[in-house]
C-alpha cells in the first residue's frame, strides 16, 4: 500500500458536495475548518441547523447564580460561518445512506460527497416519569436550557432554606462535570447568601462515585465533603415526584427535596432515528473513534456529543475531533487514507465556587491526573484548584467565539494529549 | 469450569470472557442473590454478552432497555440494585465502564 501524502498537499477533484449537519460547535468549527482548507472551485460547503441561535453552553452553567445571561450568551448561527458556507434554517426529515442525499423538513434535498453529523445532543425529561409533571419549573428545574436556566436562577434567588438536590439521571451527558460545578457553586452562592446553614445539599449520581474515572472521582468527593456536599451515588432515578419532592430510584430507594436541579436522559437529535443504519438505540452515532467516521458509511463523519466515541460530550472534544475530522473529509474527497489521529483529549475546566477551579485532561488510555498543564501564558495545575483556572475558564468564552469556532487552533493546546507534566498516581 | 478456578478481579468480574459457561453463569448469580436463572434472565444475559462480543462494549442499562425487549424496571427487578454490573458480571463480560 502506498503511504497517505500528506493532507497539505492533497487536491480534490471537481466541485465537491460538503453537508454538515448542525451549526454549533462541532458543525462551525468544521465547516470554517473546511472552507479555509478547500476553495470554491473544490467544495461547497452546506450548513444545515433547525435555529439560527447558536449558544455558548458552558454559560448555562453560570446563568442560575446571576453570573451571567442567557441572552448574551446566545449570538446568530449564520454569523459565526465564513463567507462562501451556505446557511439552510431548516429541521433535517432524514438522510437517506443509499442515496448519499439528505432531506430538509422544507422539502429541499441536499446530495453529499460528504456528510458531517453535528447535531449533538437532544435532552429528553420526558423519558423520566413524572419529570415534566406537576411541579416542572417551579420546583423542577435543569440549566442545560437557557429557558431552564433562566428560571432556575428565579427560583434560587428565592430559596434561602430547605433541600437542594442536584440529580444527573443516566449516563452520557453533556459536559459530565457540569452537575458537580453546579453543586460546588450552589454552595458558594448560598454561603454568601448568609442562608448556606439553612440549605442542605445533595449530590445524586447514578455513578458509584462523584465522577467516572477513579483518581479524579477521589479529589472531586473530597471536595464535594470540604463543601459539606451530601454524596449518593448509585441512584438510577426512575420517577420524580415534583408536587410532593420526591425522587425514587428503579430499586425504590427515595431521596426528598425542596428544590430539584436534574440534569435529564440525552440522546441523539430526532432525525438520526429516522435515518436508517445512521444511529444506535439511543440516537447517537456510531464512530471510529480515531478517524471519526461513521461505521455507517465510508463518506459520513460525526463529531462532538452526536458520535459515540467513548470520551466526554464536551466542547473541548469537539474542538480537537473538529482539527482531525476536517483534515479526514479532505483525505475522503481525494481518495486518500484516513488519518487515525483522535486520541480521545478532552480538556475541561471545573469551577468550585469562590473564584477558583480545577483543570482536568485526558484522553482515551490515560485517565485525568494531577500535575501541570502547559499552555502559552505558563502552567495551569491540573487536578487542584486554582484562581488561574478560573480564569482560564472566563477566557474560554471570548476565545470560543474569536478563536475556536472560527477554526483557529489554541497555542500549545492540540488535538493530542500531553504527557509533559501530569504525574502517575492510583486511586486508592 | 467454576468461579473458582477462573481468573477474576477484585470486584468478581471474568478477566477472560472466552472462560465463561451457562453453568458458570449460574453459579455468579447464585453467588450475587440471583437464585435462578429466568428465561428473562437469559434473554438479558445473552443479549449482553452477544452485543459485548459484537462491538466491545457492554449496553448501558438505557440502550438494554430499548434493544432487549425488557423495560428498565423489569430490569431493576431481575438485577436488583444495578442491572447493568450484575448483568454483565452473570455474563461473564468486564464491568462497564461509565461514560466518560
Amino acid at each position: 500500500m502506498v503511504a497517505a501524502p500528506g493532507a497539505a498537499s492533497l487536491r480534490v477533484m471537481a466541485v465537491k458536495q460538503i453537508v454538515i449537519l448542525g451549526g454549533g460547535t462541532g458543525g462551525t468549527m468544521t465547516a470554517n475548518r473546511l472552507r479555509r482548507r478547500l476553495d470554491a472551485g473544490e467544495a461547497a460547503i452546506h450548513v444545515v441547523d433547525r435555529d439560527d441561535r447558536h449558544v455558548y453552553q458552558p454559560g448555562l452553567l453560570l446563568v442560575p447564580f446571576g453570573l451571567a445571561d442567557a441572552r448574551r450568551i446566545t449570538r446568530p448561527r449564520r454569523r459565526q460561518l465564513r463567507r462562501g458556507i451556505r446557511f439552510h434554517e431548516s429541521e433535517v426529515a432524514w438522510v437517506d445512506l443509499d442515496a448519499r442525499t439528505v432531506a430538509l423538513a422544507d422539502g429541499a434535498r441536499l446530495r453529499y460527497d460528504a456528510l458531517v453529523v453535528a447535531t449533538g445532543a437532544r435532552l429528553q425529561p420526558e423519558e423520566t416519569d413524572g419529570l415534566t409533571g406537576p411541579g416542572w419549573n417551579e420546583r423542577t428545574f435543569t440549566f442545560y436550557t437557557p429557558e431552564g436556566a433562566t428560571a432556575l436562577a428565579g427560583a434560587l434567588r428565592r430559596f434561602d432554606r430547605g433541600r437542594l438536590v442536584v440529580n444527573l439521571v443516566d449516563m452520557p451527558i453533556k459536559c459530565p462535570v457540569a452537575p458537580l460545578e453546579f453543586a460546588f457553586l450552589a454552595d458558594w452562592y448560598l454561603r454568601r447568601r448568609g442562608v448556606r446553614r439553612d440549605v442542605e445539599i445533595a449530590y445524586v449520581t447514578p455513578l458509584d462515585g462523584a465522577f467516572t474515572q477513579p483518581v479524579a472521582s477521589a479529589a472531586l468527593a473530597s471536595l464535594l465533603t470540604a463543601k459539606e456536599i451530601e454524596l449518593v451515588t448509585e441512584f438510577n432515578a426512575g420517577e420524580v415526584d415534583g408536587a410532593g419532592g420526591v425522587l425514587t430510584s428503579f430499586d425504590g430507594r427515595t431521596v426528598d427535596f425542596d428544590l430539584l436541579v436534574t440534569v435529564p436522559l440525552h440522546g441523539g437529535a430526532a432525525y438520526v432515528a429516522r435515518s436508517p443504519r445512521l444511529g444506535d438505540a439511543l440516537g447517537f452515532v456510531p464512530t471510529k473513534r480515531d478517524t471519526l467516521q461513521t461505521l455507517a458509511d465510508p463518506s459520513v463523519f460525526a463529531l462532538g456529543d452526536a458520535a459515540d466515541v467513548p470520551t466526554s460530550k464536551a466542547g473541548s472534544v469537539t474542538h480537537f475531533e473538529a482539527e482531525v475530522l476536517a483534515d479526514n473529509v479532505v483525505r475522503h474527497l481525494a481518495g486518500a487514507t484516513l488519518d487515525p489521529a483522535y486520541d480521545g483529549h478532552a480538556n475541561c475546566f471545573v469551577e468550585t465556587g469562590f473564584r477558583k477551579a480545577l483543570l482536568i485532561d485526558f484522553n482515551y488510555a490515560t485517565e485525568p491526573l494531577p500535575g501541570r498543564f502547559p499552555t502559552a501564558v505558563g502552567p495551569l495545575s491540573l487536578l487542584h484548584e486554582s484562581y488561574l483556572n478560573h480564569l482560564g475558564k472566563l477566557a474560554l468564552q471570548w476565545a470560543y467565539w474569536h478563536v475556536l469556532l472560527p477554526g483557529h487552533d489554541l497555542p500549545l493546546v492540540g488535538a493530542r494529549m500531553p504527557t509533559a507534566g501530569k504525574k502517575e498516581v492510583t486511586a486508592r | 469450569m467454576t468461579v473458582a478456578t477462573v481468573e477474576t478481579d477484585a470486584e468478581g468480574f471474568l478477566v477472560d470472557p472466552r472462560q465463561w459457561t451457562p453453568e458458570l453463569a449460574e453459579e455468579i448469580a447464585r453467588e450475587n442473590g440471583v437464585p435462578e436463572l429466568t428465561p428473562a434472565h437469559w434473554l438479558v444475559v445473552n443479549f449482553m454478552r452477544e452485543r459485548f462480543l459484537e462491538t466491545g462494549t457492554a449496553p448501558t442499562i438505557r440502550s438494554l432497555g430499548k434493544e432487549s425487549g425488557v423495560s428498565v424496571r423489569e430490569l431493576y427487578q431481575l438485577f436488583p440494585k444495578g442491572p447493568a454490573k450484575l448483568a454483565a458480571k452473570i455474563a461473564g463480560i468486564p464491568k462497564p465502564h461509565g461514560c466518560m
